[in-house]
């Protein structure tokens, strides 16, 4: 491996990437989903809010491709809608529980002693607690207010508003990213410690360089391949966390389409309405199947025991 | 428990309120034709599904339609309502009811017996009623009783409770369920005891095992009073979901659940539908309103809460949310009962008419973002509702979809019901709230529309207050004059249509569904488990064998 | 070993402080007072009445002494009553001792969650293997899929489909609960087939979703352990291939298994929330959901703080077994 430049490096991660049928189609699907969440508003055939008393409850049909729900809504409009909030709960949840895990688990690999053994030891805590049990305790306990209350500064909720992030939703990205960074938590704790006593990052020391740069700048430029791969495959445990707090009731609020609650819908209607429950269903399924593709398929081509095999 | 007492409890029941139809009224449509020809005979189970399990079986403690369905079929009141309304005797044999209206005497039947076969007397009665007035007796249901001035124990059947004033609903407050067995609770603090979850009743049915999470059996009393229950096994199944629920209706694992309008109207029509369940329909003594907090500077213009009655169609809720199972609710009483006035204001969808008013009252849309605003605060605001109650969800949205065609944004919250209760209802925390009160027989409103009622924990939360409505609702309860009665209610009714301190949405029609093979059940307008007692499965369709 | 252990249990001891603490504050998160509840529905309920309960709760106390006095109370696992209006012992809940023991809830989740352990691994350990040593062919990919949906699938989605499929279309199955109503009148084997048809679908569809975690680690784990140089060596030896990958390579690519399995055990715990509420299995998950809804705080605590006991009990089972099955670690001792 010694011999590879970064660039045929990049060649060999790509080659080994496409070649795996799998991970290429999921890698298709991913970006196609992304495209209908940022284009949503363009590409859905009707308003997703739209009540229409005469067609409650149609099977699909021309004018409604995957039929309406129980107050005739258009479903396939309300589940183009839904992939964005499916979606922006995946990449928030896991964007927050990745900067956690990262800056918890490269302090406590960095500097060792107490402060490991602390974090450490508030990871095993955390990851003894049933996950999902700490999720639906956090959601319902927590202060469903608290992201539209004066206590959160003015531009935070601003913002959240032009990226059309519905500040309930908040909470729910929240409690997903708080409960799910522990993995990567101890991933970047490895890495910075095979990483730490390394030639580049000694002479970065010995040049008087800070630790917080010597830990951002120069070991986790490094390591950032498994965190990348890690936060891939979190999304798609993140989307199915979200569909199942929905489905429960108690994650995204209608009116708001998210697929969790179509879904819900559909069980209560699921001898009359198979659409409501089969059409999401299957979105969640295909997107957390392309995610977790993707995600492996990521991680065996950046894994270079592997590549020596082939090269 | 007939009254407005019980509040809060309907918005708990999700659509599954099957029991307790004692004090629910109305008329009923039967679908299925039914065959009398076979004998009624002993045996069998019923086999109900519930959503919710029972807390505490002494009615006066539970607040939940789970408690009470099945503590209302161990216990019994000293009065209760005949098919046509009147007031028949239970416990009580008969009454006397002195000229003034202020003295009732009781003369209760002789020879019943609690189930542990102690004889029932009228120092039951009077423990049980010192018991509820009691203070330290946690109950939603003292308010009727604090109205008794005197109560003894003439003799060992003989019971006389003496008013201070004329209170209207005296008698009919003895249907609700009162009485305790003196013998086993006296001197211990019944919140603790075992009672809770095992009580001796001298109802037609007795429990013979509870197991948490799971089901409640309760075998016949053979002794009950008006004769040994036909039916030998009342079994209330506890199924967590209802499509789950009604998918052991078909599958025949429980013969009785309450449907779902969407269950009624699409799934209960095919041949084996038909065949197999007897399905009922009738309106329920409730109805579904929006309440506006009128202390929110919003909603202080009458203008502005008519705006939103003309923005709203309610046959549109009731199309959609009902599949049509229900009618317009004009006011706190439903259609068909004396105190109902059909002749009050109503407002038919007319968003031009809406858009009118909401300019005169100052709102409009000056800065083009399709909102309206006033002094540069846009019309915003949210609509709280309890968290899994799907018919209240979908008005809530469909309020939602259509306020914003008048260019007022509304959010929907839909709260767990404590927090939604205690942090929001009781600290007047709400712009605005859809909840459904079930309302008594008796049209004593007082609790909800008085303005002394405001402060926390009690009804009026809505802050309404009209020195009028005031009066008449005094005047309503002070009099025994059906007329006067009826007088002061119409009259209520008119204000509140003017004024819109709710706006009242629909009456939902209740849906209770039976297996075939059960015969005797007569629909009435008070519902259908009334004579439950008396419902049977023929000997040669009976299902379950009962071994005692 | 003994030692080993002993030093294993002390060190759970912060573990065990740390999850009554995360327990106790979350439950403090909450807006207004645990006893709120209590008063509700109450019209009539005095401010002194109030303050009696707030007293009875310790709630006129710091948050710092409430914690230490409820910890105090939890070792000897006295959880106090639930704040549901039927105010049993919170441990009288989950373990009801007057019931028979398949209805204790508690044991209901515990039983479930193994028997679906025990599948998961009779399943994915022979499917990572096969996995492995046909490593890229069209076999691989197939299984890599169907694991892979599994874990995609939702649960509750999965659960739904097979419910109107087993139970309503075909009949096969019962649809929901844990035992049939005329459980008590069958024969003894048709009690125990009408236990275990109620327990086919829920295990079934969370042992399905299971499935990928344990069977891709075992594909990789053996994938390393083939290139491992005693496995070379043998191959040199001329020992069989067969002989060299299930008498040398799987012996030694099981080991990190078993502390995986110690691992998944919060996450199948916590899985149960769904399947049980799906299917109205009355065990532990459903009780938490309904403890959460209702925010019976006491309840929320006791499950919370045996969930994560739970998971260490596994860790530890995990760490023993780990012990026993690597001679590495026998030697040392």
């Amino acid at each position: 491996m010694k011999g590879h430049s970064l660039h045929s490096l990049n060649g060999v991660f790509w080659r080994r990437f496409r070649k795996n049928r799998l991970a290429a189609a999921g890698g298709v699907v991913v970006v196609l989903m992304f495209f209908v969440a940022v284009f949503a508003p363009f590409i859905s055939p009707h308003n997703p809010d739209d009540i229409d008393r005469k067609h409650v409850l149609e099977a699909p049909s021309l004018k409604h491709p995957l039929g309406t729900d129980d107050l005739g809504r258009d479903v396939l409009s309300r589940m183009i809608l839904g992939s964005r909030i499916s979606l922006s709960v995946g990449f928030v949840s896991v964007g927050i529980a990745t900067l956690i895990g990262i800056f918890l688990g490269a302090i406590s690999g960095y500097y060792g002693g107490w402060v490991e053994s602390i974090i450490m030891r508030f990871i095993d805590i955390m990851l003894t607690i049933p996950t999902f049990f700490l999720i639906l305790a956090v959601i319902a306990f927590i202060d469903p207010n608290i992201w539209s209350s004066s206590a959160i500064p003015g531009w935070i909720r601003e913002s959240l508003r032009v990226i059309l992030i519905d500040p309930n939703i908040m909470n729910i990205m929240m409690v997903i990213g708080l409960t799910s960074w522990m993995g990567v938590a101890r991933l970047v704790r490895a890495e910075v410690l095979s990483l730490k006593e390394r030639e580049f990052v000694l002479a970065a020391r010995a040049l008087g360089t800070g630790d917080m740069n010597i830990i951002f700048r120069h070991i986790m430029i490094n390591s950032m391949a498994p965190v990348f791969v890690s936060a891939v495959l979190g999304i798609a445990g993140a989307v199915l966390v979200e569909s199942a707090l929905s489905f429960l009731g108690i994650g995204v609020q209608p009116p708001a389409p998210s697929w969790g609650n179509i879904l819900t819908l559909g069980k209560d209607n699921i001898e009359i309405a198979w659409w409501l429950s089969v059409f999401p269903g299957l979105a969640i399924l295909i997107t957390v199947l392309s995610y977790n593709l993707v995600g492996e398929g990521l991680r065996d081509a950046l894994d270079p025991r592997l590549w020596d095999m082939e090269i | 428990m007939t009254k407005r007492a019980f509040l809060f409890l309907l918005s708990l029941l999700i659509a599954v309120n099957i029991m307790g139809c004692k004090e629910k009224p109305a008329a009923t449509i039967k679908t299925i034709s039914e065959n009398n020809s076979n004998e009624p005979a002993y045996g069998d189970a019923l086999i109900v599904g519930s959503i919710g399990e029972p807390s505490n079986l002494i009615y006066m403690l539970a607040s939940d339609s789970a408690s009470h369905d099945i503590a209302g079929l161990m216990f019994s009141g000293l009065v209760k309502y005949h098919t046509d309304l009147s007031v028949i005797g239970d416990l009580a044999e008969s009454w006397d009811i002195s000229k003034d209206g202020l003295v009732i005497t009781f003369h209760l039947r002789k020879g019943v017996k609690w189930a542990d076969g102690v004889e029932f007397t009228a120092d039951d009665v009077k423990f049980g009623y010192d018991t509820i007035v009691n203070e330290k007796t946690p109950t939603a249901y003292k308010e009727d009783f604090l109205q008794v001035k005197k109560a003894e124990v003439l003799n060992k059947y003989t019971f006389r409770v003496t008013y201070g004033k004329p209170f209207a609903p005296a008698l009919t407050s003895w249907s609700g369920i009162v009485v305790l067995p003196k013998h086993l609770l006296e001197g211990k603090d019944i919140t603790k005891s075992e009672f809770t979850r095992n009580p001796v009743g001298l109802g037609p049915y007795k429990l013979k095992r509870w197991t948490p999470g799971q089901e409640l059996i309760l075998d016949s009393y053979r002794e009950y009073f008006e004769g040994r229950p036909y039916i030998d096994r009342y079994v209330y199944r506890l199924i967590p979901d209802l499509s789950t629920m009604f998918l052991e209706l078909k599958a025949g694992s429980i013969d009785m659940m309450g449907l779902t309008p969407i269950q009624y109207t699409k799934q209960t029509n095919t041949d084996f539908f038909k065949n197999n369940f007897q399905k009922f329909r009738y309106p329920q003594f409730a109805y579904t309103y929006m309440g506006f907090n009128l202390k929110h500077p919003f909603f202080q213009d009458k203008r502005v809460r008519q705006a939103i009655a003309y923005a709203i169609d309610k046959s549109e809720l009731i199309d959609v949310v009902l599949f049509g199972l229900g009618s317009p609710a004009t006011g706190p009483y439903v259609p068909n009962t004396w105190p109902y006035n059909p002749n009050v204001k109503k407002y038919e969808y007319n968003p031009g008419k809406a858009k009118e008013l909401l300019k005169e009252a100052g709102w409009e849309d000056t800065d083009g973002d399709g909102l309206l605003d006033k002094d540069g605060i846009p019309f915003r605001f949210t609509i709280f509702t309890n968290m899994g109650n799907t018919l209240r969800k979908n008005a809530a949205t469909i309020i939602q979809w259509r306020l914003a065609k008048v260019g007022i944004k509304v959010e929907i919250r839909a709260l767990e019901w404590s927090t939604f209760i205690n942090e929001f209802i009781d600290k007047k925390r709400f712009e605005a709230v859809i909840l459904g009160w079930s309302i008594g027989l008796d049209p004593d409103q007082y609790d909800i529309w008085h303005s002394s009622k405001t402060k926390e924990k009690e009804f009026n939360f809505i802050s309404y207050s009209n020195p009028e409505v005031d009066e008449l609702l005094e005047k309503g309860r002070r009099t025994f004059n059906m007329k006067e009665r009826k007088k002061a209610y119409f009259r209520i009714q008119e204000i509140l249509a003017e004024e819109l301190p709710y706006l009242f949405l629909y009456v939902p029609d209740a849906t209770p569904v039976v297996h075939a093979r059960f015969k005797g059940i007569k629909p009435a307008p008070i519902g259908i488990t009334y004579n439950l007692p008396k419902w049977y499965a023929p000997q040669k369709m009976q299902k379950h064998k009962v071994e005692p | 070993m003994i030692a080993y252990l002993i030093k294993r249990l002390f060190e759970m001891i912060p573990t065990l402080v740390g999850i009554t603490l995360i327990s106790f504050f979350i439950i403090h998160l909450a807006p207004g007072k645990p006893t709120d509840i209590l008063t509700e529905l109450n019209p009539k309920i005095t401010p002194e009445a109030r303050e009696r309960l707030e007293k009875l709760y310790n709630l006129d106390k710091p948050v710092i002494i409430q914690y230490g006095l409820w910890l105090k109370r939890i070792v000897k696992l006295d959880f106090g009553e639930s704040f549901s209006t039927d105010r049993r012992p919170v441990m009288q809940k989950i373990w009801d001792k007057k019931q028979s023991l398949l209805d204790r809830r508690l044991f209901i989740t515990l039983m479930i969650n193994l028997i679906t352990f025990a599948i998961i691994l009779a399943i994915s350990i022979p499917i990572g293997v096969s996995s492995a040593t046909h490593q890229n062919s069209l076999y691989d990919k197939i299984m890599t899929t169907t694991v892979f949906i599994g874990f995609a699938m939702p649960s509750f989605w999965f659960a739904l489909l097979l419910m109107m499929f087993f139970g309503v279309y075909l009949g096969w199955l019962p649809v929901s609960g844990l035992k049939s109503l005329n459980y008590d009148a069958l024969p003894l084997l048709g009690k125990m087939w009408d236990r275990i048809s109620h327990l086919i679908l829920p295990i079934f569809i969370s042992a399905f979703g299971g499935l990928a975690g344990d069977s891709r680690f075992m594909r990789s784990s053996m994938l390393e352990v083939v290139r491992q140089d005693y496995v070379t060596v043998a191959r040199a030896k001329g020992l069989p291939d067969k002989k060299v990958i299930y008498q040398h390579a799987l012996r030694n690519a099981l080991l990190p298994l078993i502390t995986l399995i110690g691992l998944s055990v919060p996450g199948l715990i916590g899985g149960s929330v769904i399947l049980e509420s799906v299917f109205g299995i009355p065990g532990m998950g459903q009780l938490f959901f309904m403890s959460v809804m209702t925010r019976d705080y006491p309840m929320v605590m006791c499950i919370l703080t045996i969930g994560g006991m739970l998971t260490l009990l596994g860790n530890l089972l995990a760490d023993i077994g780990y012990m026993l099955a690597d001679p590495r670690i026998r030697a040392k001792q």
